[in-house]
C-alpha cells in the first residue's frame, strides 16, 4: 500500500512526459533486507560503494551500464524541444563562419609605475601567513602573482601545518574573491563611509566613558590572537562595566569544562600520536577536524608507512593500532583498525566502563554489544603503558573529557603521547553560558550597545534563545531591546539584516594580525593584498571605540611583538618572524597537572531507551558551521564519507532506516546517469520542526540521526542561500550536541528529494580496483595486492607503447604512488587541485548528471568479508563496514587507451610518456572519456567557467589554461609545475632533483599519501615506493600500464577481535 | 518523348559540378591564406604607442642593453615591460621638459600606468618562456627581428605554431654563442649547421620529440 502511494506521488512529481512514451523500468524503493541477503550470500573480500549496487535494482544497473538510460532525455534544458533545438542548430551553423572572422582584439600591457623590490614579472612570490580557525591557526605559504594571491599552501616551518593544509585553508582563497562579500559599511542598509562609522563609534565611546561602559557588550567567536585579545582587554579596562561574550557554534564546551572538572582550571591538551602504539578515539575526529588535526594526521600516518623512510626513520612491518568508538562515521573512524558504532550518549558509558576496567573506580555498566570490544581495548592499552593514547571527542560532554584525562594519567601517557599547556584561547569561557548570559541581560534591558564581531548568532544561536527577537525590531511594541547593534562580518548575513550598523570585514589575506595555534605557537597573519573593498579588521573596529582609533593593524602588531619579545635588534627579529611565519620560541611549555577527580563521583548517565531516537548535531565537513556556505568549491566537494554535495541530509543507519521506513529510489528522469531520490522527513524536536532529506549511511550507530549544521542559510550569498536544511532550527541550549526524542519525532512527508551523491558516478562495477589486507596477511605475503591480476608482458600490447617510447631509458619517467594506508579521505587534495588547475564549479544539477569536474576524485569503498549472522559480532558488514578511501587522478597510462580513439590528436603522449591534453585541439567527441577504463576524464558540457565576474579573474592560476565549453580535461600531473621545474633545472644544466616537482595534491596532503617523482631515478621516493611489494596498479590486466600506482591498504586488527 | 534539356546543357552541368569543387577548394585556400596573411598575424604591422618609443634610438644609437629594461628575460617566463620608473631613471635628467615625454612624467606623477599596445601576442593557451630560450642561447633577434632598426616595434615573424615548430624541430639553426644572445646584428656564420650541433650537445638541448611534445608549450 505504501509503495503504491509512493509510486503515484513520484509519477506526479517527476513525470512531465506522456506516459505512453515511458519505457522505463518500474521504480522501486531500496529494499534493505534484500541488500543484507545479497551481502551475506557473498564470500571472500567484496568491495562496494553504494547500497543500490548491492540491491541489484534493475534501474540502477541500467543507470550504470548506459550513459543514457532508456529514453532518458539527455538535453540540458527540458524546455527546449527537438524542433527548437534543430532551429537553433541551423542558425548556429549559418553564423558559425562569421564568428571565426575578424582579427583578435588589441591587447594592452599595463606595467607598474614603480615595480616593488624583489618582484620579477612572471615569477610568483610566496609569503608566510596563517589562517585563524577556531582555537587553532594553520600556517600557510601563499602564492602571489604580481600582487594577487592565487594559491594556498602549507608552511613547512609551522607546527600546525608542516607544509600541508586542509580543505578550509585551501578553499579560503575563494572566500577572498567571493563577489558576494560585503563591500562597505552600512547603517540601516544605507552605504556609510568608514569615517562616518568612526564618528558614530567615537560618540558611543564618549557616552560609555561617562557610564564606565555600562551596557556595552562585545560578542566574538573563539579568539586566539594575542593582539586582538589585548585590544579587547584594553577596552574592558577603559570601560570596566562592559562585558565580553563568546559564542562559537561548532565547538563544544566539553573539552574546556572537562579540563576544569579534571584539573580545576582550563588546560589545553596537545597530542603526540607519533609516540602512541595504541590509540583509542572516543568520538574524536582528531585526524579530520579540530585544533592540530593536520599535524596529528601526519604523525599518525608516520606509524602506518610500511617499509618506508619517514623523517629518516625506517618503519618496517610494524604499525600502530587505532580503535574508534563513535556514533557516526568520520574520517578518523574510516581509518580505524576497529570501529564500534555507539550512540553519542553511550560513549560516556564506554568511557566510564574503561576507567573502571583500568582500576579508576566508577560504574562498569556497558552498552550490551560493547563488552568484547572494551575488554580487547583495555587489554591492548594496558600492554603499552606510556605509549597508548585515549582521545575524547570535541562534541562529548565534560565528563568524558575528564574521564579521559584520568585514564591517560593512569596509563602514564602524559609526557609521551600527550602533554598539557595553558589555554590557547585568549580568554576561555563556557560559550553557551556566555551567550545565555548575554541573552538574559538583553531581556533585562541591561544591554545598550552590542558589537558582534565575525559570528552570526541570528543563524547559529540555539533556537530557544530566539536571538533574532533579542536584537531585531519588535513590530508589536515598536521598539528594540538593544539600542545600537553593530555587526562586523564578511557577508551581509542573517545577523547583519537585523543590526543597525554593518561593517564589512577584511579577509585574513587582507589584514595584519596574529593567532595562536593548537600548541600555543604565535603565527603572524600577513596580508597578501590590500583590502579589495572598504573592509576593516576586527581590531580596527574595536580600536574605533578606544582613544586611539587611528592605530593601524600593522603598528598594533609590531608594538605587541616588540613588547613581548624585547630584543636588541627588533627589525631583524621582525623580518625573521615574517619570513618564518611563526614567532620563535612562542610555543607553550608543557605544564604539570594531575587530575584531581574521582570517576566514581560522577552522577549516573542518562541514556535514552533503545526505542528512542538520538539526534546529534555535527559541523558539516564542507561548510563547517555555515561560514563557508557561499564557497562553491566546498559546496561541490563530496563530503568525505557520505559523498553528498550541495546539500546536507539527515543521516540514518540502515537498521534505523528500516525502523523509520525510509528509502532511496533510483529514477532515470532528469537526464543521463539518472538520479537518486531520498525520502523527505519532518523532524520535530524540542518544540521546533525542520524538514530534511534522509540518507542511509552504513556504519552509523542505530537509533542515531545526524543533523549536520551549516546549511539552510537564508542569507549567505548566491551560492549558499537555501541549500539543504537548517539544523540550528531544532537545536536548543540544553541539548547542543545530542537530543533524544521518541521515534515519532521523525515522520515521512511522502515527498522525495534528489540528493547529489557522487559515489554513484564512474562506478567500476566489481572489478578489482582496491586492494586491502591485514598486517598479518602482509607479513605472510607482502605481494598480496598483486595476486589477483598480473600485468601482461608489454610486448603483448598492440599499442606502440614502449616500441616507440623507450620508457625505461628515458631521463624522466614521471610517476605517482598513492599510499592507501595513509589516505584518510580528507579531501584536501581535491580542493588543492581545483585551486591550482582552475577547475570549474558546475552546480548541483550538473553534479547529479555526473558532470562534476574534479580532476582527482576520492572513492569511498566499504568492505564486506564473509559476514556471519551472529548479532554479537561487532563488525557486521552493512551496519559497520570497514571503510577505505582511494584517490583517483588520471593514471597517465603508458599504453593510454584514450589516445588511440581521439580523432584529432588532442590527447597524445609526450616524449616523457605523459598523457598530454591539448585543449585547443579538442573538438569534444568524448571518445577518450568513453575509452578510459579509469573514468578520470571530465568534459565541459557547458561553459562552466565564469568569465565575466572580475573577482574570479584575479583568482585564476595564470599558469593553467581556463577551459571553455566543449573541451575535455583531466589531471595533467600538474604539468605546469613540471615545466617550470624543468626550465629551472635546465638553466643550471642539471637533472631535475627529486622533490623539485611537487604536485598540488601531493603538497596539500597532510599524511604524505601522494608521492610524485621520477620513476627512472632509482633514488627517488616514488621509485622506492614502486619497488615495494604492496605496490599495484589498478586494472593491471588491461595492460594500460598506468604511471599512477597504489600501495595496498593494510589494517592492523587485534586478533582478539577477529570475527569468529 | 522529347528531351527536356538540350545536349548543350550537359556542359553547363559538368561546368557547375567542376566549379563547385573548384570554388570550395578556392574557398579553403583563401581562408588558409588569410589566416596566414599579415592581416591576421599582424606580421610587419607597425603599432602606434602612447609614447612613440624608439627602440632604434635607445638600442641602435644609444646602445642600451635589452636587459636594462626587460629585466626578467633571463629568469622569468616574460621579459617584462619596464615600469615608468625605468624611463624616469634617465628622463628625469635627459629631455626632462620634452612635450613628447609628458605621458611618462604624468604616469610617474599620478601613479597611473601607461597602457602600451601589445605587439607580440601569443594565444592564451601557449606558455612561452623567455628565460629558457635565452639561457640556451637563442638570441632576441631570432624571434623579434632587428629591434635596433625599428623606430616603432613591429612583429618580425608570424608567431604561428608552424613557425615555432620550425625551430623546435631544428633548434641548431638558432643557437648562438652565449655572448651573442643580445646582439641584434648577429648573423649565422656559414658553418652554423656544425656549430649549432656542437652547441646543442653542450647545452643539453632536448630531443626534437621532447621539444615538440604538446605539453612543452600547451597546458
Amino acid at each position: 500500500m505504501r509503495e503504491n502511494e509512493h509510486h503515484e506521488h513520484k509519477a506526479n512529481q517527476h513525470d512531465h512526459h506522456d506516459p505512453a512514451e515511458d519505457l522505463s523500468l518500474p521504480e522501486r524503493p531500496l529494499d534493505l533486507a534484500e541488500v543484507r541477503a545479497n551481502l551475506q550470500s557473498k564470500s571472500g573480500k567484496q568491495y562496494w560503494r553504494t547500497l543500490e549496487e548491492l540491491s541489484e535494482d534493475p534501474n540502477f544497473t541500467e543507470m550504470l551500464h548506459r550513459e543514457f538510460p532508456r529514453q532518458a532525455p539527455s538535453e540540458w534544458d527540458e524546455s527546449v524541444d527537438r524542433r527548437d533545438f534543430l532551429k537553433l542548430m541551423a542558425a548556429s551553423l549559418a553564423f558559425a563562419g562569421l564568428s571565426g572572422c575578424g582579427r583578435t582584439p588589441e591587447q594592452h600591457i599595463v606595467p607598474y609605475v614603480k615595480q616593488p623590490d624583489g618582484l620579477v614579472l612572471g615569477k610568483p612570490q610566496y609569503y608566510a601567513t596563517a589562517m585563524p580557525f577556531g582555537a587553532d591557526a594553520i600556517g600557510l605559504l601563499v602564492e602571489s602573482h604580481e600582487g594577487r594571491p592565487t594559491k594556498i599552501e602549507g608552511n613547512p616551518d609551522h607546527p600546525s601545518s608542516l607544509g600541508a593544509t586542509n580543505v578550509f585553508a585551501q578553499a579560503s582563497i575563494l572566500n577572498l574573491y567571493d563577489p558576494d562579500r560585503a563591500q562597505t559599511a552600512t547603517q540601516y542598509g544605507e552605504i556609510r563611509t568608514w569615517s562616518q562609522f568612526l564618528d558614530a563609534a567615537q560618540s558611543l565611546a564618549a557616552a560609555f566613558k561617562a557610564t564606565q561602559g555600562e551596557g556595552f557588550r562585545i560578542l566574538t567567536g573563539t579568539i586566539t590572537s594575542p593582539t586582538l585579545a589585548a585590544q579587547i582587554q584594553s577596552l574592558l579596562t577603559v570601560y570596566p562595566l562592559a562585558k565580553w561574550h563568546q559564542w562559537e557554534p561548532a565547538v563544544s564546551d566539553g573539552a574546556r569544562e572537562g579540563a576544569k572538572l579534571a584539573f580545576g582550571n582550563y588546560v589545553n591538551t596537545v597530542y603526540r600520536p607519533e609516540n602512541a602504539e595504541v590509540i583509542l578515539s572516543l568520538d574524536s575526529d582528531f585526524l579530520g577536524s579540530g585544533p592540530g588535526h593536520i599535524r596529528y594526521a601526519r604523525e599518525f600516518s608516520h606509524r602506518r608507512k610500511l617499509d618506508q623512510f619517514a623523517e629518516d626513520r625506517r618503519i618496517g612491518d610494524e604499525m600502530n593500532r587505532l580503535y574508534v568508538v563513535e556514533p557516526t562515521p568520520s574520517v578518523t573512524g574510516a581509518s580505524a583498525d576497529h570501529r564500534l558504532p555507539l550512540r553519542a550518549s553511550e560513549i560516556q558509558l564506554f568511557a566510564r566502563a574503561l576507567a573502571s576496567k583500568l582500576g579508576l573506580g566508577g560504574s562498569p555498566a556497558l552498552p550490551p554489544n560493547a563488552e568484547k570490544f572494551l575488554n580487547a581495548v583495555a587489554k591492548n592499552l594496558q600492554r603499552f603503558p606510556r605509549n597508548s593514547l585515549v582521545i575524547a571527542g570535541e562534541h562529548q560532554p565534560a565528563e568524558v573529557h575528564a574521564l579521559v584525562h584520568a585514564i591517560n594519567a593512569a596509563l602514564g601517557n602524559v609526557g609521551t603521547t600527550l602533554y598539557y599547556t595553558g589555554p590557547v584561547e585568549a580568554h576561555p569561557v563556557n560559550h553557551i553560558e556566555s551567550l545565555r548570559q548575554l541573552c538574559a541581560d538583553i531581556e533585562a534591558n541591561k544591554v545598550d550597545t552590542l558589537l558582534i564581531l565575525g559570528v552570526n548568532p541570528v543563524y547559529t544561536a540555539p533556537h530557544d534563545f530566539d536571538f533574532a527577537s533579542k536584537i531585531g525590531f519588535n513590530e508589536k511594541t515598536k521598539s528594540k531591546k538593544v539600542r545600537t547593534t553593530i555587526h562586523v562580518s564578511s557577508h551581509f548575513d542573517e545577523t547583519s539584516e537585523l543590526c543597525d550598523w554593518h561593517v564589512a570585514e577584511s579577509h585574513y589575506l587582507e589584514t595584519w594580525g596574529d593567532a595562536r595555534c593548537f600548541d600555543g605557537t604565535v603565527s603572524v597573519v600577513q596580508p597578501l593584498i590590500a583590502p579589495l573593498y572598504h573592509t576593516h579588521s576586527h581590531r580596527e573596529v574595536l580600536a574605533a571605540f578606544s582613544d586611539q582609533p587611528g592605530v593601524t593593524d600593522y603598528d598594533a602588531l609590531r608594538d605587541r611583538l616588540k613588547a613581548a619579545n624585547p630584543s636588541a635588534d627588533f627589525e631583524k627579529f621582525w623580518r625573521k618572524t615574517l619570513h618564518d611565519g611563526v614567532v620563535a620560541g612562542s610555543p607553550f611549555a608543557p605544564i604539570n597537572v594531575s587530575p584531581k577527580f574521582d570517576p566514581a563521583s560522577l552522577p549516573a548517565v542518562k541514556v535514552g531507551s533503545p526505542n528512542e531516537i538520538e539526534f546529534i548535531f555535527r559541523p558539516d565537513p564542507c561548510v563547517y558551521d555555515g561560514r563557508f556556505a557561499n564557497n562553491g568549491w566546498l559546496q561541490e566537494l563530496p563530503k568525505p564519507v557520505t559523498k553528498l554535495t550541495w546539500d546536507n541530509a539527515a543521516l540514518v543507519s540502515p537498521k534505523t532506516a528500516e525502523q523509520l521506513d525510509l528509502a532511496h529510489n533510483v529514477a532515470w528522469r532528469g537526464g543521463e546517469h539518472g538520479k537518486i531520490y531520498s525520502n523527505v522527513v519532518d523532524i520535530s524536536l524540542s518544540n521546533s520542526k525542520v524538514t530534511a532529506a534522509a540518507w542511509i549511511l552504513p556504519g552509523q550507530a542505530d537509533g542515531v540521526v545526524v543533523l549536520p549544521l551549516g546549511y539552510g542559510r537564508k542569507r549567505a550569498g548566491y551560492t549558499g542561500t537555501n541549500k539543504g536544511f537548517n539544523a540550528y532550527v531544532v537545536r536548543t541550549s540544553d541539548a547542543l550536541w545530542a537530543a533524544t526524542a521518541s521515534s515519532n519525532a521523525v515522520k515521512r512527508t511522502g515527498e522525495d528529494y534528489p540528493l547529489a551523491c557522487t559515489q554513484y558516478h564512474f562506478n567500476m562495477e566489481g572489478r578489482q580496483i582496491l586492494a586491502t589486507g591485514t598486517l598479518e596477511e602482509y607479513r605472510k605475503n607482502p605481494n598480496f595486492a598483486n595476486k589477483h591480476a598480473e600485468a601482461p608482458p608489454p610486448e603483448l600490447s598492440l599499442y606502440k607503447g614502449e616500441k616507440e617510447y623507450p620508457y625505461e631509458k628515458m631521463q624522466n619517467r614521471w610517476a605517482m604512488a598513492i599510499d592507501l594506508n595513509s589516505c584518510n579521505g580528507c579531501n584536501a587534495c581535491v580542493i588543492a587541485c581545483q585551486s591550482e588547475n582552475n577547475i570549474a564549479v558546475v552546480g548541483k544539477d550538473q553534479v547529479m548528471r555526473g558532470r562534476e569536474m574534479h580532476w582527482i576524485r576520492i572513492d569511498r569503498y566499504y568492505k564486506a568479508e564473509s559476514p556471519t549472522n551472529d548479532p554479537s559480532t561487532y563488525n557486521e558488514s552493512l551496519d559497520n563496514p570497514e571503510t577505505f578511501f582511494q584517490p583517483v587522478p588520471c593514471q597517465q597510462c603508458e599504453n593510454a587507451p584514450c589516445e588511440q580513439v581521439c580523432p584529432v590528436g588532442a590527447t597524445v603522449h609526450s616524449a616523457e610518456g605523459l598523457n598530454d591534453m591539448t585543449y585547443n585541439r579538442c573538438v569534444g567527441t568524448r571518445y577518450c572519456s568513453n575509452n578510459c577504463p579509469y573514468k578520470v576524464r571530465r568534459f565541459n558540457f557547458l561553459r562552466f567557467q565564469d568569465w565575466e565576474t572580475p573577482q574570479f579573474k584575479l583568482l585564476r592560476n595564470p599558469e593553467v589554461t581556463v577551459r571553455s565549453r566543449g573541451v575535455m580535461e583531466k589531471c595533467t600531473y600538474c604539468v605546469q609545475r613540471i615545466s617550470n621545474a624543468r626550465i629551472e633545472a635546465e638553466k643550471l644544466n642539471q637533472p631535475i632533483a627529486d622533490g623539485a616537482i611537487v604536485t598540488a595534491c601531493e603538497q596539500a596532503c597532510p599524511t604524505q599519501a601522494i608521492v610524485f617523482g621520477n620513476a627512472n631515478d632509482k633514488n627517488s621516493r616514488v621509485a622506492k615506493l614502486r619497488e615495494q611489494q604492496r605496490n599495484y596498479s589498478i586494472l593491471a590486466e588491461l595492460n594500460a600500464r598506468p604511471r599512477t600506482t597504489y600501495l595496498a591498504a593494510v589494517r592492523n586488527p587485534n586478533p582478539e577481535l577477529e570475527k569468529t | 518523348m522529347a528531351q527536356i534539356f538540350h545536349r548543350s546543357t550537359n556542359f553547363i552541368a559538368r561546368f557547375s559540378v567542376f566549379s563547385a569543387f573548384f570554388l570550395a577548394g578556392l574557398g579553403v585556400i583563401v581562408v588558409l591564406a588569410v589566416a596566414r596573411s599579415p592581416y591576421m598575424t599582424r606580421q610587419n604591422v607597425v603599432r602606434e604607442q602612447p609614447v612613440q618609443f624608439s627602440h632604434k634610438h635607445h638600442v641602435g644609437d644609444d646602445g642600451i642593453d635589452c636587459r636594462y629594461c626587460h629585466a626578467g628575460v633571463e629568469t622569468s617566463a616574460v621579459a617584462g615591460v619596464p615600469p615608468t620608473k625605468t624611463c624616469m631613471n634617465c628622463h628625469s635628467i635627459l629631455f626632462n621638459n620634452a612635450e613628447y615625454l609628458e605621458p611618462i612624467r604624468e604616469s610617474y606623477r599620478t601613479d597611473k600606468s601607461i597602457e602600451w599596445n601589445k605587439v607580440h601576442r601569443l594565444a592564451d593557451f601557449v606558455y612561452f618562456n623567455h628565460s629558457i630560450h635565452v639561457n640556451k642561447g637563442v638570441g632576441c633577434s631570432s624571434c623579434h627581428g632587428q629591434i635596433n632598426q625599428m623606430p616603432l616595434v613591429f612583429q618580425a615573424n608570424t608567431l604561428l605554431m608552424q613557425w615555432c615548430l620550425d625551430c623546435h624541430r631544428n633548434p641548431e639553426q638558432a643557437l648562438r654563442p652565449k655572448d651573442q644572445v643580445f646582439n641584434m646584428d648577429w648573423t649565422p656564420p656559414a658553418d652554423q649547421a656544425q656549430i649549432g650541433k656542437k652547441l646543442a650537445a653542450e647545452r643539453n638541448i632536448r630531443t626534437t620529440a621532447e621539444l615538440t611534445s604538446c605539453s612543452t608549450c600547451h597546458r
